[in-house]
């Protein structure tokens, strides 16, 4: 039984449809990533399993439960922790502020360690532990919404394009920290990207979104392999 | 190319202009009352001067800049690499020690021997829109939703105790708290409406809140007294001793029990130190919230709301408490409005009045206790020194907010003071 299950899910805006029945699911332990193009319903698909916007048809069941209409922050208390798309971290607070918020849900027992793993996983948010979030780069962000999220300790962790305007070292430097969650720690992770060299290698199974549709599935080195996704995503090129 | 001079002169020689052209209507032309009544006569040379002034005025704003841009420009610059010094633990060192000063300052004041009538009546002023401040700054400085008609609160507290005691007979220390629950339900109501909105559109619905309330008020002639307002509100008293010559029924008066010599700068006194506590109270409490969950909750809201839901917080309940606890504070201090005054009128509510503690909040700093305090101080007692200026003192007031807001564009306390500070971490400060 997987830990995520979504079957046939639509989404609409309006009368836009983003999602058109889409199958996707996560197993306890694995790293998923989807790919796909700007506009392909990537995000909204993530949007979706948080409860906003709500799906207009299909089910989503997480953990033997259909979650279909719970609000975002009820997601959340399920153990759903995204890393929404733009970081998003809260700019006038300290970094360790925005540990605290993270940990919302947390048990306060475990703060302590949680926060110290946290520091140790980036060390430089330790050093900029008192510093006010915005003033930080934008990987140091992207590193405090990471960190944040795992705050609550979840059962399922949701990334939105991590690599968003980040330099390539500091890429490499995210990626290792997400396989190293997910190794050290069982994380499961469902990983957003448009980055698709990163995510591929990265990830044990993918599915590629076109136009609100699952268009291909497979092992991550698989589709990384596979020409297709070669020549949309990984060469630029337009064949 | 034009020199930095001849720009400078371009600029001011406009300026000057559309000064003399605005002066034309206000300064040039004025009335006299002669026998055949009101005469429209010209004074051209005036508008010539206040053209010159203008011009003059202008070109030495613009040198002065010179000057100081140059000599900033002539300090050292700081390497490339090392950043900034921030000073926010001094800042936060002066605001402690200001709150502790201006708290001593504000409780010995009554007992000063240069404090009389007017003063304690104006310090009265002064806390009373202190009060007010940091109820909305709750709403505004913290949860960051606007709230144009913040007056609704004040006038909801005020008219809770003039009908409650006018009606049942109830006094100022039953009501109190029972003003602050009506106003907190009201807030909670208000919010309902508005979950969704923000900016622009919260704005016009809170403004309508305002206003909405205020005409009810005036109209609702059999409940509220409609224009001619309520009268016969009672004092307070100190554990059932009134202040007043003769005591109402029931009551014994200050002056009786204690032996000291009737005077009505005790009721003054006594008043004072009702808001002084009310004041340090809500203080106390804010600042208690915002280290708990709930306050944390409202700040993150006012960051970024689509990050607190996918942190599992309620926005819903977030906002409503916000404007709940703000609405409670303003509640309160309507209630010792209309104890202090014994009389309310629809009149006191006016979107004004919102406009001024939205002032209050926005001067101070966003979400600054400090900071509302002193910009009460400031808006109160700034019109009030200005008295000597007579009609021109509202002009002095806006040339004051206006510079303020020159200088201090994120309020007079604009760095956000964290909920918690770690003992200082020598090794990482490195």
């Amino acid at each position: 039984m997987s830990l995520l299950q979504l079957t046939g899910v639509r989404t609409n805006y309006g009368p836009i449809e983003a999602l058109r029945g889409v199958d996707v699911h996560v197993n306890q332990g694995e790293i998923v990533t989807l790919i796909g193009a700007n506009g392909a319903g990537k995000s909204t698909l993530l949007m979706t399993i948080c409860g906003q916007p709500k799906p207009a048809s299909g089910s989503i069941i997480f953990d033997g439960q259909i979650i279909n209409d719970l609000p975002p922050h009820e997601t959340a208390k399920l153990g759903i922790a995204q890393v929404p798309e733009g970081r998003r971290i809260f700019p006038r607070m300290t970094v360790f502020e925005n540990l605290q918020l993270g940990a919302t849900l947390g048990n306060p027992a475990h703060f302590d360690e949680d926060a110290a793993y946290c520091l140790d996983l980036f060390p430089i948010l330790a050093k900029r532990r008192d510093q006010r979030a915005g003033t930080l780069s934008g990987g140091e962000q992207q590193m405090l919404a990471i960190s944040r999220a795992l705050m609550s300790r979840p059962r399922l962790l949701l990334l939105d394009e991590p690599s968003l305007g980040l330099a390539p070292l500091i890429i490499r430097r995210i990626f290792d920290v997400i396989a190293d969650l997910n190794k050290t720690r069982g994380m499961t992770i469902l990983l957003v990207e448009q980055n698709a060299y990163h995510a591929l290698k990265l990830a044990h199974r993918a599915y590629v979104l076109a136009q609100g549709q699952v268009v291909l599935e497979g092992g991550g080195a698989e589709l990384l392999a596979n020409p297709e996704v070669r020549a949309a995503y990984l060469e630029g090129g337009s064949h | 190319m034009a020199t930095p001079i001849q720009n400078h002169l371009k600029a001011s020689i406009i300026a000057g202009l559309v000064a003399m052209v605005l002066a034309v209507p206000f300064i040039g032309l004025y009335t006299v009352s002669t026998d055949q009544g009101l005469v429209v006569q010209t004074r051209w040379p005036w508008v010539l001067w206040s053209g010159l002034i203008v011009l003059g005025g202008s070109l030495a704003i613009a040198l002065v800049r010179d000057v100081l841009a140059a000599r900033r420009a002539a300090k050292p610059k700081l390497a490339a690499g090392t950043k900034p010094k921030r000073d926010d633990a001094l800042t936060a060192k002066l605001s402690k020690g200001f709150a502790i000063g201006i708290t001593l300052f504000a409780i010995t004041l009554p007992f000063m021997p240069f404090s009389d009538r007017y003063i304690m009546d104006v310090g009265t002023t002064v806390l009373i829109y202190v009060l007010l401040g940091m109820g909305l700054n709750v709403t505004v400085g913290l949860a960051g939703l606007l709230d144009l008609g913040f007056v609704a609160f004040y006038a909801i507290g005020a008219y809770s105790f003039a009908i409650l005691s006018t009606t049942l007979g109830w006094g100022f220390w039953v009501c109190l708290p029972l003003s602050g629950l009506i106003a907190a339900l009201f807030g909670a109501l208000l919010s309902m409406p508005i979950l969704r909105l923000r900016g622009d559109y919260l704005a016009i619905v809170t403004l309508g809140f305002g206003e909405i309330t205020r005409i009810v008020i005036l109209n609702w002639q059999s409940f509220t007294g409609g224009p001619a307002g309520i009268s016969g509100i009672p004092r307070p008293s100190l554990f059932g001793l009134s202040f007043d010559r003769r005591p109402p029924d029931g009551l014994t008066s200050f002056h009786e029990v204690t032996g000291i010599s009737f005077a009505t700068e005790h009721r003054l006194m006594f008043l004072y130190m009702i808001a002084l506590t009310l004041v340090l109270a809500a203080a106390w409490v804010i600042k208690r919230l915002r280290a708990l969950p709930i306050g944390r909750a409202w700040e993150a809201l006012r960051e970024d709301e689509i990050a607190c839901r996918s942190l599992g917080i309620n926005p819903v309940a977030s906002k409503v408490s916000a404007y709940a606890v703000g609405g409670m504070l303003g509640g309160f201090a309507g209630c010792f409005f209309a104890a202090r005054q014994g009389f309310v009128s629809p009149e006191s509510f006016t979107f004004m009045e919102s406009a001024l503690i939205l002032a209050i909040v926005v001067l101070g700093g966003l979400g600054s206790q400090i900071g509302v305090v002193i910009a009460a101080l400031f808006i109160v007692l700034l019109p009030e020194v200005g008295r000597e200026f007579a009609d021109f003192r509202m002009i002095v007031f806006g040339i004051a907010m206006i510079a303020i807001m020159v200088w201090r564009p994120g309020g007079l306390l604009s760095q956000r003071v964290p909920t918690i500070r770690l003992s200082s971490q020598k090794g990482d400060a490195a």
